[in-house]
């Protein structure tokens, strides 16, 4: 144990979240890294280590295993300062159009496992009277497009699930950040096309995420142009969004 | 397949474009016709495949670091950038720093790229003390000076084309401050320049710019900059012990027209180089290290300044006894030719670290050209020069030279092709660079 702050992020194995661990290790911040193979994750923790002299800490975390949430949460060494969620599943709409299983899985891996363990330690923080939690949504969340409206649907629900939570954390000392990152050059997205001007590096996501946490910003779109399309996007009405495509 | 150039846009070839995220993967990215390629800064073909390029920045990890050697084992997508703002306030630095920072450990080895200190301290490949290396018959070996040295000396400077460089243990060097003290001198002429960098060899950096637009007696006249590392007693008063780099500002965003640079802007833009820098020659001074190492990074994407058709750097290096008269020759021909801009670098090398390293004593002497006109002809002709000289090009830099020039520049070749076929037997690893001058047709 240290006197230095800590953050666990889950999704620790994923591209934002290896951006995001590295942002709060340089700021100081001891790190938990919690995915689904520990093993996987050791070479993070060591590059981690390497870069700046901090201890880090794994952890099994299955976002899907709901039932083992209250488990790890006892199970974690100390609880953290910080709690960042970047866990989420793309998946393929099209398959998940008429694959249950397939459709189960985005929506059980965007909104109900992230918003379950995020309020878990919500509840912990709440008893303590301190801590900060930070959900990685998407801007996919903002409206259902015809395109992806399954991923959209779940990350929607979680990010009402953070902005309600937020409403009554803050009376209790515990601060939340709905993160929407748009466009990442990800393995999520990879083979995607993305738009250029509208596309970040996951250390433009890990960055914001740490600015976010020290300012408490309540809502975060990386870009900021982001901010703009998605506000057009959502006073389109539906009579015209619906004839669009994308 | 996908259109891709190097940081000098020309030539622009196709190949397979793929980047890869864990070791295995690479094992299943290699076809016949493959070679890896780190942040895509060298200039012309040398880091894209002749089939298949493999990226390798997703491997940005660093295994172990000693901060009491500073001994640092690290993944060949870690880029020299991410080096300096970790360490560098933990008061290390790389040995060697070339021209910008954002190019990737496994690409600084495979060209063996030198720094202002080349002359003292020697290259890249001094300060490897290890290389993982996955070799074209899918091998992966540990080599060093002790264990596998004939591929080890093959890859430090073997252009990629000894196989995948996976990781590699290098040494950082300790340093009180991130801050530069630099000396600057003015020349007026070539042998001014000359002899300034001779009287510079103790410095530990030194390195001369010359405006190459200057004719007659102002031949050659330049500007050194010599620079030794700043003591936390030097520094101006409140400044930060390590400065931050800051990200590339001011960038060009778009191919500018190819008139933009002619002879008018390029002698202006030399002119006033000179005169500026000339002002603050004499005395000593403490700048941040991002300036003094790497002053064209502040300008994102500067290769687009040179227009769509991109541009072309001519990189040379001639044996000492020669250089000047060799020098003079080239520097009067592109100053007759008008459209020489303003890259054009001056500086002493010692001698090479590996087989293919480009570094021999002698003067190296780096210069942009626009592509256009007869600029090809005109470089061959330079190229002659060089070659009878004892001189040769360096490949990290080259688009465009020969193999007659490569053959007769670098003696060591018909070494080197050895170690790489009985790394490759079936000659796996081949680049555009490797078709254009190395393999067998």
């Amino acid at each position: 144990m240290t006197s230095r702050k800590s953050v666990l992020v889950l999704g620790g194995s994923s591209d934002i979240g290896r951006a995001a661990a590295r942002a709060f290790a340089r700021a100081g911040y001891d790190v938990g890294l919690a995915g689904r193979d520990v093993a996987a994750l050791e070479p993070d923790a060591a590059d981690l280590r390497a870069r700046y002299n901090i201890e880090v800490g794994l952890h099994k975390f299955d976002v899907l295993d709901t039932a083992s949430f209250e488990g790890f949460v006892a199970g974690l060494p100390a609880l953290p300062d910080v709690v960042v969620s970047i866990v989420g599943l793309l998946g393929v709409q099209e398959s998940a159009q008429s694959d249950l299983a397939h459709a189960t899985a985005i929506m059980r891996s965007n909104y109900e496992g992230p918003a379950l363990i995020l309020g878990l330690f919500a509840e912990k923080f709440l008893s303590r009277g301190s801590g900060t939690l930070v959900g990685v949504s998407s801007v996919a969340g903002d409206r259902g497009r015809a395109s992806n409206y399954v991923y959209g649907s779940a990350k929607a629900g979680f990010s009402a699930f953070l902005s309600g939570l937020r409403a009554r954390a803050s009376r209790g000392g515990v601060h939340v950040v709905t993160v929407k990152p748009g466009f990442v050059r990800t393995r999520m997205t990879e083979g995607m096309k993305l738009i250029g001007p509208l596309t970040v590096e996951a250390p433009v996501v890990g960055d914001a995420i740490l600015r976010a946490v020290e300012n408490k910003t309540d809502i975060v779109y990386v870009s900021a142009k982001w901010r703009l399309v998605m506000l057009i996007i959502k006073t389109l009405p539906e009579a015209v969004f619906k004839k669009l495509k994308f | 397949m996908t259109l891709v150039s190097g940081w000098g846009r020309f030539p622009v070839v196709d190949t397979e474009m793929l980047r890869p995220r864990a070791f295995a993967a690479v094992a299943d990215a290699v076809v016949s016709g493959t070679v890896a390629r780190g942040n895509g800064r060298a200039y012309g073909d040398a880091a894209i495949g002749a089939v298949r390029t493999v990226t390798m920045t997703g491997f940005d990890r660093i295994r172990w670091f000693d901060p009491v050697t500073g001994s640092i084992r690290l993944e060949a997508g870690v880029l020299l950038s991410d080096l300096i703002e970790t360490f560098g306030p933990r008061g290390f630095l790389p040995f060697v720093l070339p021209g910008t920072r954002f190019v990737s450990i496994g690409g600084a080895i495979a060209a063996d790229v030198h720094g202002k200190n080349h002359h003292c301290e020697g290259g890249f490949g001094r300060y490897v003390d290890a290389i993982l290396l996955r070799t074209g018959s899918g091998e992966v070996i540990e080599a060093s000076r002790e264990q596998n040295s004939d591929a080890f000396f093959a890859t430090i400077g073997g252009m990629g084309l000894t196989g995948i460089i996976l990781e590699a243990t290098l040494r950082l060097r300790k340093v009180e401050t991130g801050w530069i003290r630099e000396r600057v001198i003015s020349a007026s002429d070539l042998d001014a320049a000359m002899r300034a960098l001779d009287a510079g060899d103790a410095a530990t950096y030194s390195v001369a710019w010359i405006d190459c637009a200057a004719r007659g007696k102002d031949l050659g006249r330049s500007l050194i900059y010599l620079g030794e590392h700043a003591g936390k007693d030097e520094l101006p008063a409140g400044a930060a012990v390590f400065p931050a780099g800051k990200a590339p500002g001011l960038g060009v965003p778009i191919d500018l027209p190819a008139m933009t640079l002619n002879r008018l802007s390029i002698r202006a833009f030399n002119e006033l180089y000179y005169r500026m820098g000339a002002r603050r020659a004499g005395g000593s001074h403490v700048v941040s290290l991002y300036p003094y190492f790497f002053p064209l990074d502040s300008i994102a994407d500067w290769n687009r300044i040179y227009g769509k058709r991109g541009f072309l750097q001519h990189q040379c290096v001639i044996p000492e006894n020669r250089a000047r008269d060799v020098l003079g020759e080239i520097l009067d021909r592109v100053a007759r030719r008008g459209d020489a801009s303003f890259l054009a670098v001056l500086k002493k090398l010692g001698q090479g670290e590996g087989i293919l390293s480009f570094p021999l004593p002698g003067y190296t002497l780096a210069l942009d050209f626009p592509v256009r006109g007869d600029i090809l002809n005109f470089l061959d002709e330079i190229d002659r020069l060089v070659v009878a000289a004892g001189g040769r090009l360096y490949l990290a830099k080259d688009a465009r030279q020969s193999r007659e020039t490569l053959e007769a520049g670098y003696p060591a070749l018909s070494r080197f092709n050895a170690i790489r076929k009985s790394l490759d037997p079936a000659g796996r690893i081949r680049s555009k660079l490797s078709q254009r001058l190395f393999d067998e047709v």
